[in-house]
């Protein structure tokens, strides 16, 4: 179970895969890998930084005089679940910089959360590790770190040179019909629990369990994920105490919430980057994906961005590491 | 006047007791606008006004309540800030005033077996951020955070607070419909940022002075509740 120097690209990995391949709207039907634990590896680099007294862990993979790539996870994820695709990426030719993000992982348990403070975040992180003259470096988030790549470049365009956004494209697509007034009850159902879990949220510890079903209640929100790499999730994201393991992620945290935010804002928002774009969008849809199709994006999308849909759930970049980091690794170019 | 201390998650709410008012009577909870605080004593027009007992809430990050470390502030934080101080001192009217009255309102949406009605009167943080949101910022603070209150990260945070008309809207409507009264929302400010424009539109919704929906309020036929779980 525990992270091995190898890391190996399996045999669909790398199929010649070229730019040509990533034309807007094609659907490149990759082979489906396996992925292993054994092509895991621990960072070879781990240290904290301040951001206005948070303290956010830091992962690093790759020779730290390579060029900086940065990449954000997904909402209740950690940097750790790139342990198989982060080494790919090194092994191009990258220093591979991801960070757990307030009240995930390794980082601090903060008392409040929000974008505005996951965006200053993951700027002190940034502007730690590659300050603004060392030029604009390349992003890559996948999920709700794709969306933060997004608003990291309309807020900072002149500190990114390319972006890569991993299944985290708003949706602005309607919802399934539902009646109005089933709606009103639907959302007064969601604020009420919403309310009841925030008063007993700093009360709340995280259920603890063995590794093995740790990993199968994981496997509720990633049933496409094989056992085996959750168990390898639980030994890198949980902590093992005298009643069992729990995951590391404030228990404060929990998926779903509400808010006045709309996802045509997003849209609108990346519409106007000019940061060259890759979106990956992907076509199996999962518990924890954002059900977003081409169709939705595609009058959204900045000039000259790329659209790919991976033949994949929501975790693309774990469910085909190998595929995910050619694709990835041909759209950075050379990172001379 | 009695501060209790209520835990919200992992920060300590200052709850108030400003006045104990007579028995039998609802009770009334202020809540205040941004980079403000509970007031010392309980303002003329409303001590005139009110028989029952009054509290005031201070929101995180404001008064004698805790400061969380390195922002990460919303309305709907405040919001839960509210349902925090109304599950302690049980079903009341409230008074908010600027932020105060945008937090009141989703309050009422989101817990209405908790609120009876509600005022919204002018003060700061009433306009919040616009009704959508303006070309992305990585915002910090101006001034120096040192977990002195007002935090510098509320006033940062909940200025740049984005209100589409539609979305407090719903919660209006929400309230009003399990209410059960004409008029359970009054608005007693001259200023209308387009969310609040919006909340007029709404029926069950008034525009009066303060004194005329503390009046209204007070004789409102509403039982004294108990603490609702």
């Amino acid at each position: 179970m525990s992270p091995t120097g190898n890391a190996a690209v399996s045999k669909a990995a790398l199929t010649g895969l070229t730019m040509a391949d990533v034309a807007r709207g094609t659907v490149i039907d990759a082979e489906r890998e396996t992925v292993s634990v054994a092509h895991a590896v621990a960072p070879q680099r781990q240290y904290s930084v301040n951001s206005y007294g948070i303290r956010i862990a830091v992962h690093e993979w790759g020779h730290p005089d390579n060029p900086v790539v940065f990449l954000i996870h997904g909402g209740l994820d950690f940097a750790r679940t790139y342990d198989v695709f982060a080494p790919m990426l090194a092994a191009g030719g990258w220093r591979v910089v991801s960070w757990d993000q307030r009240c995930h992982g390794d980082s601090e348990w903060a008392s409040l959360t929000n974008w505005s403070a996951d965006l200053r975040d993951a700027a002190a992180v940034i502007d730690h590790v590659s300050p603004m003259a060392d030029g604009p470096v390349a992003v890559i988030g996948h999920s709700k770190g794709g969306a933060m790549t997004l608003r990291l470049a309309e807020a900072w365009p002149h500190r990114f040179s390319k972006l890569v956004n991993i299944d985290g494209i708003p949706s602005n697509s309607p919802q399934p019909d539902v009646v109005d007034a089933m709606q009103t009850r639907l959302a007064s159902g969601e604020l009420s629990t919403w309310l009841d879990f925030r008063q007993m949220a700093g009360k709340k510890e995280r259920k603890p369990d063995t590794l093995e079903g740790l990993a199968r209640r994981r496997a509720r929100m990633n049933p496409r994920l094989a056992h085996e790499w959750l168990c390898y999730l639980v030994s890198v994201g949980a902590f093992k105490s005298d009643d069992g393991w729990r995951w590391k992620i404030d228990p404060m945290l929990r998926p779903g919430g509400f808010g006045p935010w709309r996802p045509e804002w997003s849209l609108e928002g990346m519409a106007q980057l000019s940061v060259p774009l890759l979106a990956v969008l992907c076509e199996e849809q999962e518990p924890m994906g954002w059900a977003t199709r081409p169709r939705h994006v595609q009058r959204y999308l900045p000039q000259g961005a790329e659209l790919v849909v991976a033949p994949t759930g929501h975790f693309i970049h774990i469910e085909a590491p190998g595929w995910a980091s050619s694709l990835v690794l041909s759209f950075l170019g050379s990172p001379t | 006047m009695t501060v209790t201390f209520l835990q919200h998650g992992r920060v300590s709410l200052a709850l108030h007791q400003m006045r104990i008012g007579a028995d039998g009577q609802p009770s009334l909870l202020l809540l205040h606008g941004l980079g403000s605080r509970t007031p010392e004593h309980v303002p003329a027009q409303i001590d005139a006004a009110w028989t029952g007992p009054i509290y005031g809430l201070d929101f995180t990050g404001h008064g004698l309540s805790g400061v969380p470390t390195g922002g990460g502030y919303s309305a709907e934080l405040l919001m839960a800030d509210a349902d925090s101080a109304l599950r302690s001192i049980g079903p009341a009217f409230l008074l908010g005033a600027g932020l105060g009255g945008y937090v009141a309102l989703l309050t009422a949406g989101a817990a209405p077996q908790r609120v009876r009605g509600i005022a919204v009167m002018g003060g700061t943080g009433l306009s919040g951020g616009g009704t959508r949101p303006g070309s992305e910022v990585i915002a910090v603070p101006a001034a120096r955070v040192d977990g002195s209150t007002p935090d510098p990260f509320a006033l940062l945070e909940l200025a740049m607070d984005v209100r589409p008309p539609n979305y407090v809207a719903s919660f209006v409507r929400r309230f009003v419909a399990d209410n059960g009264s004409d008029q359970p929302v009054s608005v007693c400010t001259a200023a209308r940022p387009p969310w609040l424009a919006a909340v007029v539109e709404e029926f069950g919704v008034g525009v009066v002075s303060l004194g005329e929906a503390l009046e209204s309020f007070a004789r409102s036929d509403w039982p004294t509740g108990e603490v609702q779980p």
